[in-house]
């Protein structure tokens, strides 16, 4: 078999074959390959491809990282299309052939937990669309009017005849019929695909070594690439001494990239590494090498009482309220840096020659790594693309912050011809992180006699991760995602408790460690303060903290319904085994409203935490065991985060380089995960992020349950008890 | 130059001799469903087995394996994901992201075969592999089941 007939091939299965295809150390420029497609495979419309043997190709424009979202978005064109889904395949297409089509398949940045609930409805109309084609296609072939046809399982009926076709047979006459002006799409009660527990579509070769992520691809020709960036945030490269190096094993080249690092080019990646350990590096470390975790949390500690703060939430008077004859409450909490520390490390390669510039990115963003190559590379961005590849973990590490990219480019920019694949090792990856930002905050409420929350105050001090990005940001100092779950309505993150004097505010404060989304972003710091706190308020008014929370999620049923299914699930003012404790949380985020019951032990200073209850309200859900598979996975991420996760900055750097330092949560320390899935129906909330928000408080409140003591500096590893 | 067996083959490896396994594995042989996660024998994402027990490959020159030594990666437990422990995977849809599984798989491989029906204890303790999605419980109860159906082939 020729390269060029097993490539046609391989195309035709869809994104494993097509990646297994790179394995296989072919390529083709893109204009052949869409070329290709078009004159082997009808695309019935931008979202479906379907084979004479039946087989269906959907197209999915977000990125899989693990959560799920490949499978969801096809089980919903899947729906509507109407088609057997023993059939369906995925694709990912371009970023660039998105561009070139007008952004035909709208935004591909996947982030936020937003891939199903903001795609879901022109995806489900893509699907829609194409069954409306392909039975036109057959009422064509057929000569009787549409109305007479219907389709299930991928085959069209000809109802008062009972004749029938497979969507296989008409697809490429259906690619000449005209779309249709408008769809109605299905109520979701009716749903058959969609809404149920399919197993994922991209399992089987993740059990075999056979799916290719962006640390796998291979290309012919291909080099490689390690790299050093100056450890300290704003240092420079200030000399290094390439000859030291230059003749040792495959080594190519060692290129300065940017003004901050270095890369050695060689034959094999653990040839260039092993160079670049060796490489004599000089760095100029620039202004922060003084930075420590000490000063930066003096500078956030002084933004907890500056006078100057941006405003969230204000109802009443809080001052006044507090100032008054109540009973005050008050507690400091805070956050450290975390990393997200994705299995996969960084890595991204790249292809340059003077006409074009192609990257191969495990990508959160693809389009958003697209405009970046054709910065990096100068051409026009037509003359670039970007080839996504399944992510070995995302975590929001992969969405905006793609430096790794930039210097695949740059790079590949050094050996025009010939791709670069670049590596980044662990420690590269750890010292150079889009962090998750440090926040501490300072909460103050008043009781009156009865035990109600009269005033509540809550000033949150610390960095923000918009103000590097946008403008307006930093021109305003108001930094919206600081206040995730903790606005005034909306249905994003909306704070559940009814609180007549009300004050959320924010001093911003940037310490020079980049900060990045991280799963979940903000909503777990403020999940976290608000929670314990909230806790620490019942606790002060004598009153039971479900029971507390009850009256002050009054106007908010939807984010009662889940508090009150995860306590009734755990057995709450039922008494728990001999040693057992639990606590609770509840917050909204992403669009979705969560809750979680812990239930933990103390046992000589030692913490294990045996259960987790944890509901979820994310008003429609796409696949059931997904979600629960996220859910589930949230609390392995929340709890590392709250129990281990913490950067220390010490000499303008990040201390912990690898995972013998950086810990986080492995078997041993994973509690059983009930999840309760109690979707009210009428609007579309995130999976992926929500849930990690409630993992902290729902266990720190169990920590003082059985301990009596609060912990507020986070990670619970500082505070005297082992895990 | 490395002599190396791989998935029962004997393979001549052209490597400098403290290369990891882990890089041969991937560079030379081209077998990259092991996978490079830290390096430093910290993760498990690199685990093969050598002649049946778990290795991290990243931390052990490619010189310290000998030819007679067997070296199973996840592409020699079988490459239809038929092997037992692939479909107890496959039955309880165990990846999420999937870069750490190969690593689990073959950890739980060497647990089985020294330990045929572990305990929940003896999981904690012998699948210490990270897993960043949290996919630990699906993988407690997928070396479970694969201990059911290979300790019944081998009842039958
Ligand atoms: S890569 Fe070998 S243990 Fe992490
Ligand atoms: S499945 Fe993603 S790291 Fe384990």
């Amino acid at each position: 078999m020729t390269v060029a007939a097993l490539s046609r091939r391989r195309f035709l299965i869809g994104t494993a074959a097509a990646a297994g295809g790179f394995s296989l150390g072919f390529h083709l420029p893109f204009a052949a390959q869409a070329q290709e497609r078009e004159a082997i495979l009808p695309e019935v419309n931008a979202w479906v491809l379907i084979h004479p043997d039946d087989t269906v190709v959907i197209r999915i424009a977000r990125s899989e990282m693990g959560q799920g979202t490949l499978t969801g978005l096809a089980q919903l064109v899947a729906e509507e299309l109407e088609c057997d889904w023993s059939k369906v395949t995925t694709e990912y297409p371009t970023p660039g052939e998105s561009l070139r089509r007008n952004r035909i398949w709208g935004n591909f940045s996947t982030g936020g937990s937003r891939g199903i609930r903001e795609s879901h409805e022109y995806v489900r109309q893509g699907g829609a669309a194409a069954r409306e084609m392909l039975i036109a296609a057959a009422a064509t072939l057929w000569k009787v009017p549409e109305a007479e046809c219907s389709a299930a399982s991928s085959i069209i009926t000809h109802n008062p005849s009972g004749r029938s076709v497979t969507y296989g047979a008409v697809a490429s006459l259906a690619a000449h019929m005209q779309p249709p002006a408008d769809v109605r799409l299905k109520d979701p009660k009716v749903w058959k695909i969609a809404g149920k527990p399919l197993p994922r579509l991209d399992t089987r070769d993740k059990l075999t070594g056979k799916q290719v992520y962006g640390v796998d691809l291979q290309l012919p020709g291909m080099l490689n690439a390690s790299i050093r960036a100056c450890p300290v945030f704003g240092g420079k490269v200030a000399s290094f001494d390439a000859a030291a190096v230059s003749g040792m094993p495959g080594v190519r080249k060692v290129v300065q990239v940017d003004e901050t690092a270095v890369a050695v080019v060689a034959d094999t990646w653990w040839q260039a590494h092993s160079a670049l350990l060796a490489l004599p590096i000089v760095w100029d470390e620039g202004p922060n090498e003084n930075v420590t975790s000490q000063s930066i949390a003096e500078m956030l500690k002084e933004g907890l009482e500056a006078e100057d703060a941006v405003i969230g939430t204000r109802i009443g008077d809080v001052r006044t309220e507090l100032a008054g004859d109540v009973k005050l409450v008050s507690a400091t909490y805070s956050y450290p840096y975390q990393h997200h520390a994705t299995m996969e490390p960084m890595n991204a390669t790249a292809l340059y020659t003077t006409e074009r510039c192609e990257a191969w990115v495990p990508t959160q963003n693809g389009e958003a790594s697209l405009s970046l190559v054709a910065e990096v590379s100068g051409l026009p961005i037509e003359q670039c693309d970007v080839h996504k590849l399944h992510l070995g973990g995302g975590f929001g590490r992969r969405g905006w912050h793609q430096e790794y990219l930039r210097q695949a480019v740059i790079l590949a920019k050094a050996f025009p011809g010939s791709p670069v694949k670049l590596i980044w090792s662990r420690e590269e990856d750890m010292l150079h992180g889009a962090y998750h930002p440090v926040t501490q905050c300072r909460l103050r409420a008043a009781l009156n006699k009865n035990g109600e929350v009269t005033a509540f105050h809550m000033r949150i001090s610390g960095q923000s991760i918009l103000w590097p990005l946008r403008a307006e940001v930093r021109e305003t100092g108001r930094d919206p995602a600081v206040f995730q779950g903790l606005n005034d309505g909306g249905s994003e993150g909306a704070f559940g408790y009814t609180i007549s004097n009300l004050l959320i505010d924010h001093a911003m404060r940037n310490p020079p460690v980049p900060p990045g989304f991280w799963r979940g972003v903000n909503l777990n710091q403020n999940a976290l303060y608000v929670e314990c706190f909230v806790d620490e308020l019942a606790h002060e008014a004598g009153i039971d903290p479900l029971e507390f929370r009850r009256k002050l999620l009054v106007d908010n049923p939807k984010h009662l319904a889940v508090l009150e299914a995860v306590a009734e699930r755990v057995g709450w003012g039922k008494p728990a085994e001999n040693g057992i404790h639990r606590g609770l949380a509840q917050i909204m985020g992403f669009g979705s409203y969560v809750a979680a019951a812990a239930e933990v032990s103390v046992t000589g200073g030692e913490l294990r935490i045996h259960r987790i209850v944890a509901a979820t309200d994310t008003g429609h859900i796409v696949n059931p065991a997904q979600a629960e598979r996220q859910v589930e996975g949230s609390f392995a991420y929340g709890l590392s985060a709250c129990l281990f996760g913490e950067c220390t900055i010490d000499g303008g750097r990040v201390e912990q380089e690898n995972f013998d330092t950086y810990e986080v949560m492995r078997m041993d320390q994973m509690p059983a995960v009930e999840t309760i899935l109690v979707p009210s129906g009428d609007f579309w909330g995130g999976v992926g992020e929500p849930t990690i928000a409630v993992a902290g408080p729902a266990v720190l409140n169990a920590v003082f349950a059985a301990t009596g003591k609060r912990v507020r500096q986070l990670p619970l590893k500082n505070n005297s008890l082992a895990v | 130059m490395a002599r190396l067996t791989i998935n029962g083959e004997i393979r001549d490896i052209e490597v400098a001799p403290e290369t990891p396994l882990l890089w041969a594995l991937r560079e030379q042989a081209g077998l990259t469903g092991t996978k490079f996660g830290c390096g430093i024998a910290q993760c498990g994402a690199c685990t093969v087995l050598i002649d049946g027990v778990a290795t991290r490959s990243c931390a052990l020159p490619a010189s310290a394996v000998g030819p007679d030594q067997q070296i199973l990666t996840v592409e020699g437990l079988s490459n239809d994901a038929t092997h037992p422990i692939q479909q107890a995977w496959l039955a309880l849809d165990v990846p999420q992201c999937g870069y750490c599984q190969a690593g689990m798989i073959m950890a739980a491989a060497a647990l089985l075969n020294s330990t045929p029906t572990p305990t929940d204890d003896d999981i904690s303790a012998e699948i210490t592999n990270i897993c960043r999605c949290g996919t630990y419980n699906r993988v407690r109860a997928a070396i479970k089941l694969a201990a059911e159906t290979m300790s019944a082939s081998r009842k039958g």
